[in-house]
């Protein structure tokens, strides 16, 4: 069932070719009503588009048309009999009647069919007042079959393994749209129709329950099905959703645009909006169901407050808290300086109150140590990109991927990772386009029903830089550059160095193929197949970014982009995957401890005077602690007080035992989160957090796009997020008068040149903008670059591959990287309390068999993982998904401790960890998850 | 702050930089980079270790750090 209220229209638009002239539209008659269509249109949907709704029951528009159900049947003058409206195709004076005698004759007789093996008691079905045959039957006044009692029904009963939604084939009608959508929006082809007539049945897998198949619970068959065949179990027991609002999921970077229903002051279900122009009507097993967290039990609803962190918590009032928290932050700064406390400000929550932190940092508290956790993912993106291109973000669009005709991957699991922009590059993929992807393990994508990678280019841990080079030597040896690009966008200087330096023997694929592993007829042929495009497209991900040379391998990305002219078009560019849902716009917003909103340096007197005047301050011009700064700071005694809203540092960042030290030295810890984490373990101060449910605000996702997140339901404990920062700015001394975040955008916008153009209005108009959004593109820029790089001319940076301090040797002999699962996301604060857990409930080691048989360790073994950092206990999973050598894990278990064993090495320019490389060993051990201390891992040297 | 630490960034800064052919432009731009991302402690404490010797620094790392000492 699709979102209520949503105007379906039975048939997707008519696709667009890219950099054609536009179809000429098509004129026809409907009804008597003049209508006038893009050529390609369907009757159909042309129909809709006049207001006549045509009835239907196999169509829907996000399938393409499949003729099957017959009720869509109309008259076409001069047309022979009467054709389905779904799969004829409009044509220049054409005279459509959808409605007559005969038609509804025929309508009728098919609908007989229908409900002869359908129940009628609609009352106590869930999707009651919102089925589609329940509406054509009544439309049609169809209340019984002369066909009823003969029909077997299909048999084997409601399948309710899966713990969102239920299979219930006595209310199917097997118009095949739940297979057509696990296979033409998910890429999954899960499902199928078994057997004929009577007997034939939606079976997933090999007929096995949901839960077991190879089904990703995107949802994707639930919206499509016309019946309460595929229905949320939410929907069970509940009367209709009283009201619906649309928002922005708060999982990963893709920010799809959801529907959330809600009723008697609750969340009912959660529909992908079909208008969404990030996710056009799709969603992921997380975004679609996983939000009972935000009403779990363990939320925290009240403040609280402790001398000590050896004491329990005291419940106070919101105006002790907020008072407490200030006058430790200002006794703080009073005995040890200005600069001895400060802020982190999250990339789950919104823009403004990202934007608030920071302001409360700078304004309230006199510095520049703010930072966000966009430090420990994407923070070599920002750099790298800006450095060479001019902008710290995306260049493209999701859809831009629809005209790539190469697409690489580089160090990024989408299928797992940012699921519903994987569907749509698998559809690509399906469609033509080549596929290379880039990582040390076989990901999804080098091999998925209906699409294999042309190249797997299964690197070593620890080599992008050396494998980047590599290709770029073959560009530029075999001619393979756009010469006429460069000339035209790029600085001569720096091409000539880049092109010199990648073109000596030592960076070819030969020559370091002993450094990558991979066989250098493969990188020749990557490359090759990359320059040849025409359109080649790169993604990327934390592969990429969480190395020493993270910024490094950012930059040689851009540099082969510019090389071969893919940039500043659809289907072309570079796209790094961010990880959480508020990555870019942290960003953006100033959250870095040397920039202002909108990527300016705080030296910058100009850019300071700004704010100065707006804010009535005087802001410090130097930059501040990051956040691997703030920790050592900390252990050295000058760094006392942090402000953190919504990161549990001590999770996920590295080196766990380290960040546990830091915070423990620290005088006031105070954290903002929706549960107590393992940060709030060294806290003295816990401020009860906001879901995106409970507040108003936007999102800015991986392609720069501004989304509005609107309130479902009131904040559980009182406050939004960002009413907590306006009072403690205000305990502090800073007044802050906020009546709505809208006047927080506001100020965003007056502050920001990118976001100059954005305003509550324009987004509720246009439902989404992508920055720059200011005079010259009041309706956002989609693709960045277009006619020269934003920094004027393209800056090649020359990319030496420098490898890790981070080696294996003869003790720790195997290199572990780490990443997520499609059913956790990240820590695991919201994932781990929702029904997810039934996919994924522990996090796994994954070891080659040859690795694996050398220590004696089987399937689901425990082992001893044990770096030069600290060792925890996972139990193992024996697969050939990493190559020998090669350990992996995810980091969504608190009890697991991976970051235990990770290091503090870091990117050379930005400080983001280099979590993708530790050097470790492995061994079969009996016992229980994490190390001798339960459940929290050890260091080495304890 | 641990010394060993802020001696091993800078000269992870200092070794991307030496890609520069002019060996003064790298050592300028390695200080323009710790002015630009350390905070004024951390570049106040790599000073001072400079000033007692400068142990574990690359010649890059120190030359980009004589240069920001005396801006």
């Amino acid at each position: 069932m699709h979102a209520v209220g949503y105007h379906d229209l039975g048939t997707p638009a008519a696709p667009a070719a890219p950099a054609a002239p536009a179809a000429p539209a098509i004129r026809l008659s409907i009804d008597g009503t003049s209508v006038e269509v893009p050529s390609g249109t369907s009757v159909m949907r042309a129909a809709a588009l006049a207001g006549v709704s045509v009835p239907n029951l196999c169509a829907t528009d996000t399938l393409k048309s499949f003729g099957s159900c017959r009720l869509c049947l109309v008259e076409i003058e001069g047309h022979k009999g009467y054709p389905a409206s779904c799969t004829t195709g409009v044509a220049d004076g054409m005279r459509v009647r959808t409605h007559s005698a005969a038609l509804m004759q025929l309508r009728r007789s098919v609908l007989e069919l229908y409900v002869s093996d359908h129940p009628l008691a609609c009352e106590p079905c869930p999707a009651n007042g919102h089925c589609e045959l329940q509406t054509q039957a009544a439309a049609h006044g169809i209340t019984h079959s002369r066909y009823a009692g003969g029909a077997s029904r299909r048999g084997g009963g409601r399948d309710v393994s899966n713990p969102y939604f239920s299979f219930d084939p006595d209310l199917c009608i097997v118009c095949s749209r739940c297979v057509r959508a696990c296979e033409e929006v998910q890429g999954t082809f899960a499902l199928t129709i078994e057997d004929r007539g009577f007997s034939s049945r939606v079976a997933a897998g090999q007929s096995e329950p949901f839960l077991l198949s190879e089904c990703v619970s995107c949802g994707a068959c639930v919206e499509s099905c016309p019946t309460a065949a595929l229905h949320e179990k939410t929907l069970q027991a509940c009367a209709p959703p009283e009201r619906s609002v649309t928002t922005t999921c708060a999982y990963c970077g893709v920010g799809c645009s959801l529907v959330a229903e809600a009723g008697h002051g609750e969340l009912m279900r959660m529909v992908p909006d079909r208008t969404g122009q990030a996710n056009h009507g799709h969603a992921c097993v997380k975004g679609r169901f996983a939000w009972g967290y935000a009403t779990h039990p363990e939320r925290v609803t009240r403040p609280m407050l402790r001398k000590h962190t050896g004491e329990p918590w005291r419940e106070v009032s919101w105006d002790e808290a907020i008072a407490h928290a200030a006058e430790a932050l200002q006794r703080i700064q009073a005995c040890h300086g200005r600069g001895a406390v400060g802020g982190i400000t999250s990339s789950r929550c919104t823009n403004e109150e990202t934007f608030l932190v920071q302001k409360l940092v700078r304004a309230a508290l006199g510095n520049n140590n703010v930072d966000t956790c966009a430090r420990v993912c994407h923070s070599p993106s920002g750099y790298g990109l800006k450095q060479t291109l001019g902008e710290s973000a995306g260049t493209q669009t999701f859809d831009s991927v629809m005209q790539a005709d190469v697409i690489m991957v580089i160090g990024a699991n989408p299928t797992e990772a940012h699921p519903v922009f994987a569907a749509q590059l698998k559809r690509r993929i399906r469609g033509g386009a080549r596929l290379i992807v880039i990582d040390p393990r076989t990901i999804e994508l080098v091999h998925a029903p209906h699409l294999r990678a042309a190249w797997h280019l299964r690197l070593r841990p620890g080599t992008n830089v050396a494998l980047m080079n590599a290709l770029a030597h073959v560009i530029v040896t075999e001619g393979l550059t756009d010469e006429a690009y460069v000339a035209a966008h790029c600085e001569e200087d720096s091409y000539v160095r880049w092109r010199d330096f990648v073109s000596q023997p030592a960076q070819s694929p030969e020559a370091t193929a002993g450094l990558t592993a991979v066989p250098a007829a493969e990188v020749r042929a990557a490359a090759r197949l990359y320059a040849a495009g025409p359109n080649g497209t790169i993604c990327y991900g934390l592969g990429v970014t969480e190395h020493s040379q993270g910024s490094t391998t950012v930059m040689a990305i851009a540099n082969l982009a510019m090389a071969t002219g893919n940039l500043g078009r659809e289907g072309v560019g570079v796209c790094p995957l961010r990880g959480q849902n508020n990555v870019q716009g942290a960003c953006d917003m100033g959250s870095f401890p040397h920039e202002l909103s909108g990527y300016r340096h705080v030296s910058d007197p100009a850019v300071r005077a700004i704010f100065e005047s707006d804010w009535q301050v005087v802001l410090d011009p130097e930059p501040g602690l990051r956040i691997p700064n703030m920790f050592e700071a900390a252990l050295d005694g000058s760094f006392r007080g942090l402000y953190v809203q919504g990161e549990d540092l001590a999770q996920s960042d590295p080196n766990a035992r380290h960040v546990a030290a830091a915070l423990q030295a620290m005088d006031c810890v105070i954290v903002q989160d929706l549960f107590l984490n393992e940060t709030s373990r060294y806290a003295h101060v816990f401020l009860p957090g906001s879901s995106f449910l409970e507040k108003d605000g936007t999102f800015t996702n991986a392609e720069r796009r501004i989304s509005r997140v609107r309130k479902v339901i009131e904040p559980l404990a009182g406050l939004a997020d960002w009413e907590v920062t306006v009072r403690l700015a205000n305990a502090l001394g800073h007044p802050m008068r906020y009546a709505h975040p809208s006047e927080i955008m506001a100020e965003i916008a007056r502050l920001t040149p990118t976001f100059r153009g954005v305003s509550y209005d324009k987004l509720e108009r246009l439902g989404s903008l992508q920055w720059p959004c200011d005079e010259g593109a009041p309706e956002g820029t989609p693709t960045l670059h277009v006619g020269h790089p934003v920094r004027g001319r393209g800056r090649f940076g020359v990319t030496r591959f420098v490898a890790t301090n981070e080696r294996s040797s003869a003790r720790y002999p195997l290199l572990l990287t780490t990443g997520r699962v499609l059913t956790q996301y990240n820590v695991g604060t919201q994932t781990r309390r929702t029904a997810n857990l039934l996919w994924y409930d522990e996090d796994l080691l994954e070891i080659h068999p040859h690795d694996a048989e050398d220590r004696g360790v089987g399937e689901g073994d425990w082992v001893h993982l044990a770096s030069r950092t600290g060792e925890t206990r996972l139990r193992a999973t024996v697969t050939e998904r990493v190559a020998p050598g090669v350990v992996y894990t995810t980091f969504h278990f608190p009890e697991s401790a991976t970051n235990v064993v990770t290091t503090e090495n870091s990117d050379w320019a930005t400080n983001c960890p280099e979590y993708k490389v530790t050097a470790v060993q492995v061994t079969r051990v009996a016992g229980t998850a994490g190390g001798h201390d339960p459940g929290r891992g050890n260091p080495v040297h304890a | 702050m641990r010394i060993e630490r802020l001696v091993a960034m800078a000269n992870d800064i200092a070794t991307f930089f030496e890609c520069e052919t002019d060996r003064a432009a790298g050592a300028r731009a390695v200080a323009a980079h710790l002015r630009r991302f350390w905070d004024p402690r951390m570049r106040r404490e790599i000073l001072a270790h400079l000033g007692r010797g400068g142990a574990g620094l690359s010649a890059l790392a120190r030359e980009a750090l004589s240069r920001l000492a005396s801006d």
